[in-house]
């Protein structure tokens, strides 16, 4: 803004903290209820927005598991939260890494039906896994995949918008660029690893954490695919404590939402930098 | 070093069924260690011709020689030669020193060896002190050094340009120039230079190729391409102001073209030529004068010193008799 006028200033100031309440406040929210013992939230209506004094003990069962206070059986989290980890980095990685590849394919090499393979791979963007799921998990429960990490992870590698972005990069590097390597006498991979791969490092870091955190947040496909307890995500561990056949501990429920969100938030706020660079940026 | 022949060298793009073909047979023998400079108008293959000899393009037909092995099928890499690019094509993510080592890295040169041929080449170009600095923080001309020190350090039998002065502004091209001169004086290395811009043609060129849609025009020194051009094209494409290509003149065979320098045309009150001046331009040291002869248009290359006619006014010329040149008129080829 070229002018600054007060009322403007106010507004939107104001708007920016409804904002961030309406996106904090439940965070908030889930925090208190993490520390408060679960007598306390079912016995105070509304939920006491002071932090309680049970934090600790609420947060080892969250962790590992065993009696609450109430007097039931809970499974422990950390395990859950170790399979999200690993199922995470691997979607992660492994999308980056076949589409990098891929569109390395496509930009730089001439093979027969390119054009069409490259379109059958970007009509897959109008199928997300909602509308295939029936068909995948027949392939998946045919091959023996169930309550593994590769069900898990294997069918939401593949990413049409990833090899696209790729793509799109790789068109833009100079052809001269390549030449130079060339007379350099480096071949394909070569090239693709000095070269194209660190010219393309914010790009991959910003897509790795979009896809860490579509990863961690899978649901419907962990759902369907695991039925063993120590193959479970910890979202869908979190689904397990509230639908429990017993009594819900809702301090439970909710260290284990925090944790759950903490791992996304670390890797958001680890590579911020270097993801606002890679959205931004045009370093070639 | 090496010699580097080309021996009727074609290119064919193909399109579909169509082949279009934009170099039609080129042939020319460049000595070991000779600077030849390739200039032409856009789109006369200059620029395709230097990447065929790269091993960039491919070849349709003929060989090209390096020394004595027909390279035709070889890789860039494996050709023994450099090449530096317009555009620089230096690698964003890599410093100067990296940049230049790259190719040595990959031919698994000892570590020292790499150490000392960057050191030497960075000294000869004066880019010692910015060895840790990224491309982004040098300047244009800095860059160009940084990219020809990458062809010297691979110590090649053949350095190719690709007019690696064009993004240059006109100081710096100047400069340059006299860089790569006195580079080539020092190296000896036989050089190939693209380039459509004609001082810098004359100024580098040992032997200079004027290319015309995929032919070759004429192939020699710069100074028997200015004095004796071969064709009509060469005469008004080499030389600023062109050559005048006179059709109609008093006592001309109809079948041939008269061609006659501006500088070479001098006013002779009272015989000669009569001329009527359209406009005039100093140039500071020179005045040029346009002028019309029937038909025709002229130019005359003046002294200032010499009191320069006015528009509309009508004066005579004369041509110095030793210094006319005589072209077919069918196809454009000198005549003796």
């Amino acid at each position: 803004m070229i002018e600054r006028r007060p009322l403007l200033d106010l507004l939107a100031h104001v708007v920016l903290i409804i904002g961030v309440a309406v996106v904090a406040f439940p965070v908030y929210l889930t925090l208190v209820a993490s520390t408060q013992s679960a007598q306390e939230i079912s016995a105070s209506r509304p939920l006491s927005l002071w932090p309680g004094s049970h934090a600790l003990e609420t947060y080892k069962v969250a962790l590992f598991g065993g009696e609450t206070s109430a007097g039931s059986k809970l499974p422990a989290g950390a395990p859950m939260m170790l399979v999200s980890l690993i199922s995470a980095l691997v979607i992660a990685v492994g999308k980056i890494t076949i589409s990098l590849l891929s569109a390395f394919a496509f930009v730089y090499f001439r093979f027969p039906l390119r054009m069409l393979v490259f379109w059958m791979i970007f009509v897959t963007l109008m199928l997300p896994v909602e509308v295939r799921i029936t068909p995948t998990y027949a392939v998946v429960s045919d091959l023996g995949m169930l309550n593994s990490y590769a069900g898990l992870t294997i069918p939401l590698i593949a990413s049409a918008t990833a090899t696209f972005l790729f793509r799109q990069f790789f068109l833009t590097v100079p052809d001269e660029l390549v030449e130079a390597a060339r007379v350099d006498g480096a071949g394909p991979m070569r090239f693709f690893k000095d070269v194209l791969l660190p010219m393309s490092a914010t790009s991959i870091a910003a897509l790795f954490v979009i896809q860490f955190i579509y990863g961690w947040n899978q649901y419907l496909w962990p759902l369907l695919v695991t039925t063993d307890e120590a193959m479970y995500p910890v979202v869908l561990g979190i689904k397990r404590l509230v639908a429990g056949e017993a009594y819900t501990e809702w301090n439970v429920v909710m260290a284990t939402a925090m944790l759950a969100m903490l791992p996304p938030a670390l890797v958001v706020v680890l590579m911020q930098k270097w993801f606002v660079k890679g959205l931004v940026d045009t370093d070639k | 070093m090496a010699a580097l022949s080309l021996r009727e060298v074609i290119k064919d793009y193909v399109q579909g069924k169509q082949a279009l073909r934009v170099i039609h047979g080129v042939s020319a023998h460049i000595e070991d260690g000779e600077f030849v400079v390739i200039v032409g108008p856009s789109g006369c293959g200059k620029s395709t011709l230097l990447r065929m000899v790269a091993g960039l393009e491919e070849i349709t037909g003929g060989d090209i020689v390096i020394g004595e092995r027909v390279v035709n099928s070889l890789e860039p890499a494996e050709r023994d030669i450099a090449m530096v690019f317009q555009n620089y094509a230096l690698y964003p993510h890599m410093s100067v020193f990296d940049n230049m080592a790259y190719g040595l890295k990959i031919q698994k040169l000892p570590k020292q060896e790499i150490q000392a041929r960057v050191a030497r080449a960075a000294e000869i170009l004066e880019l010692s002190t910015l060895l840790e600095r990224k491309p982004r923080q040098l300047s244009g001309g800095q860059r160009q050094r940084v990219a020809m020190g990458r062809a010297i350090v691979r110590q090649p039998r053949v350095f190719l340009f690709d007019e690696p002065l064009s993004n240059l502004d006109a100081k710096l091209r100047a400069q340059t120039r006299l860089e790569i001169q006195k580079l080539h004086a020092d190296l000896g290395i036989t050089s190939l230079f693209v380039t459509h811009d004609q001082v810098e043609a004359m100024t580098l060129a040992q032997r200079m190729i004027v290319m015309n849609s995929g032919r070759v025009e004429q192939f020699d020194t710069p100074e028997a391409v200015y004095s004796r051009p071969a064709s009509t094209f060469v005469a008004s494409f080499i030389g600023s102001p062109p050559m005048n290509l006179l059709h109609s003149v008093p006592g001309l065979e109809p079948e041939k073209i008269l061609g006659i320098r501006p500088e070479h045309l001098d006013l002779t009150p009272g015989v000669g030529w009569q001329v009527l001046v359209q406009t005039t331009e100093l140039l500071g040291a020179e005045r040029l004068i346009h002028a019309r002869m029937g038909q025709e248009n002229l130019t005359l290359r003046l002294d200032a010193a010499v009191t320069a006619p006015r528009p509309g006014e009508s004066v005579q010329i004369t041509a110095r008799p030793d210094k006319l040149h005589f072209f077919d008129r069918a196809n454009g080829q000198r005549l003796p």
